[in-house]
């Protein structure tokens, strides 16, 4: 179910109703797609999308850039792995190109960020080499635009 | 000082402004209003469409084009028509590349019509048929359509308004503001009605590709049809390109022969851009358009739902991006319900009677807005009507 997957990226708020009426449904059929796409890992959970600097703006965001040598058996799976379990990483990928692993890390601050690289990342046996990228400002996330200041320029009222 | 009553020709002076224009105004003055109250698509025109207008524009590609439309355009256009409604016409005959539908609707009932005619008008309709046949000196005669008939036309309530001196019928499905559309077994018998008369179609089927079960149909696939139909369609809503100002119109060549006249002198012909990009759109943007038509889908359903949840009786439209709830039960008229809505609530939606007088009891509500939008509008419109019965209580109480 395609469309619905569609509509809950967009908005994961609206009701098991509302998604029915919308996707011709009953509410029960969707009830179930929805237990068994989270059942079958399809969807991973839910989170709403927050504009960080509107909160705190001392906030850090960056992306870093990992150089590893893949390990004989596991090749970057277990350093992505063990990359993945501290909390503030948000994303870990393993990227084709220039780099092998891109990682996206939030802090409080430069220091803390510069911290976790030296001493976790940096520390890591296989990560030969580390480039750290501060987010300077975050225009969309998650295909939503953070400052979405567009007016509809549509008038009011059209035949 | 210049007397303009003496100056200004009978018709521009008798013509009245658009019922919707005043409303326009109301909702205007209002702070904070959200709208369901446009008739053009909210999604952006698709992304190279836009840039082969950039490209056509970088390669000053800036001069007048053929009047009848670029070549290349109005062969996409009849490959085009082909694959919607099954039907040849020839591009260098038949097809005309207009400025939106609207200059292909002006076009038709200049081309038909005379003095003295009668102009069969299908209301609720879009606005500006009745004005453009007074212009022409024609006779609007109303067909009024009903909501138990789901707003189709029937051939019963054609033959009665055919007379001798009928001339022109002007065919508007799928409908603005009603949603209404004529599938085949609708079209049939009114194709029957027609078939043995003089009487000519103008079938504005401009929003053909938003039409949400099975396939659209137009009248002039059936059979006897072709001959006695000018086809009207155009890029407006199709590709979200209502700014674009490009529409075309397609017809037998014995009457196009002569609209190509009115077209050459009236317009010269249509934006080049636009036409450029306008091929894109044609050749490779269907894609674009099922997407649209899924996102409008499922809004549509939200709609209906919503509406008759608060009590609004509302039939399931199956085309265009509108819905057309009856507002009847709350013993306003259209007129008092979106004043009032728009001044309580801060919701501007458009008051049926704007297309025609059986559109009194109606209010005319778009769909060409995010679902978020919708879902906050449709709030606010519960609040009013909980209000409404609110207030009928009290009253009931008072007076016992």
């Amino acid at each position: 179910m395609d469309s619905l997957i569609k509509l809950l990226k967009t908005n994961a708020r609206l009701s098991n109703a509302e998604l029915a009426v919308m996707l011709d449904k009953t509410e029960e059929q969707i009830a179930e797609e929805i237990s068994r796409l989270e059942c079958s890992g399809i969807i991973k959970g839910y989170s709403a999308i927050i504009d960080e600097a509107a909160i705190d703006s001392s906030a850090v965001f960056a992306l870093i850039e990992l150089k590893v040598t893949p390990q004989s058996q596991s090749g970057f799976d277990e350093i992505a792995e063990e990359i993945s379990s501290y909390e503030q990483v948000e994303s870990v990928r393993l990227m084709s190109g220039g780099y092998d692993i891109l990682v996206s890390v939030t802090g409080n601050n430069i220091r803390d960020i510069s911290q976790f690289v030296s001493q976790r990342l940096a520390a890591i046996d296989a990560v030969q080499s580390t480039t750290t990228h501060f987010v300077l400002k975050n225009y969309k996330e998650n295909g939503i635009i953070i400052n979405n200041d567009q007016t509809d320029e549509r008038g009011m009222i059209s035949p | 000082m210049m007397d303009y009553d003496k100056l200004l020709s009978k018709e521009a002076v008798k013509m009245k402004p658009s019922g919707i224009r005043k409303f326009f105004d109301i909702a205007q003055s209002v702070e904070g209003v959200i709208s369901l109250g446009v008739g053009e698509p909210d999604f952006k025109t698709p992304w190279s469409v836009r840039q082969s207008a950039i490209s056509a524009l970088e390669k000053g590609r800036t001069t007048y084009t053929a009047n009848a439309g670029l070549i290349e355009l109005r062969r996409e256009i009849s490959a085009y028509l082909k694959r919607l409604i099954h039907m040849d016409y020839d591009p260098d005959s038949e097809i005309i590349v207009t400025v939106g539908g609207s200059e292909a609707i002006d076009l038709s009932i200049r081309a038909i019509v005379n003095p003295g005619d009668e102009v069969l008008i299908v209301e609720p309709c879009f606005v500006c048929y009745a004005p453009l046949v007074s212009l022409m000196g024609g006779k609007t005669v109303i067909i009024e359509t009903k909501a138990e008939d789901e707003f189709r036309l029937t051939a019963q309530a054609l033959k009665e308004k055919i007379t001798d001196k009928t001339k022109l019928l002007i065919m508007p499905f799928p409908n603005n503001p009603t949603g209404a559309i004529m599938r085949r077994e609708d079209l049939e018998p009114i194709a029957e009605v027609l078939r043995d008369t003089d009487i000519f179609v103008a079938s504005d089927e401009i929003y053909a590709e938003l039409t949400y079960s099975g396939k659209h149909c137009s009248i002039a696939e059936l059979e006897g049809m072709r001959e006695r139909t000018v086809v009207i369609n155009g890029f407006s809503k199709t590709f979200a390109m209502t700014g674009w100002r490009l529409g075309f119109m397609a017809g037998p060549e014995e009457i196009m022969r002569h609209v190509y006249k009115l077209h050459q002198y009236q317009i010269m012909s249509s934006p080049s851009i636009s036409q450029y990009a306008a091929v894109t759109a044609l050749r490779s943007c269907f894609g674009d358009v099922a997407k649209m038509r899924d996102e409008y889908n499922m809004r549509r359903r939200f709609l209906v739902d919503s509406f008759n949840k608060l009590g609004l009786d509302c039939f399931t439209p199956l085309g265009a991006f509108y819905v057309f709830p009856c507002i009847k039960s709350t013993g306003l008229s259209s007129n008092e319900f979106c004043e009032r809505l728009v001044q309580e609530k801060k919701v501007a939606v458009v008051p049926g009677d704007a297309f025609g007088r059986c559109g009194e009891g109606y209010i005319r509500v778009s769909y060409a807005y995010s679902i978020n939008h919708l879902k906050e509008a449709v709030k606010r419109i519960g609040e009013f009507i909980s209000d409404l019965k609110e207030a009928e209580n009290e009253k009931q109480i008072a007076h016992n």
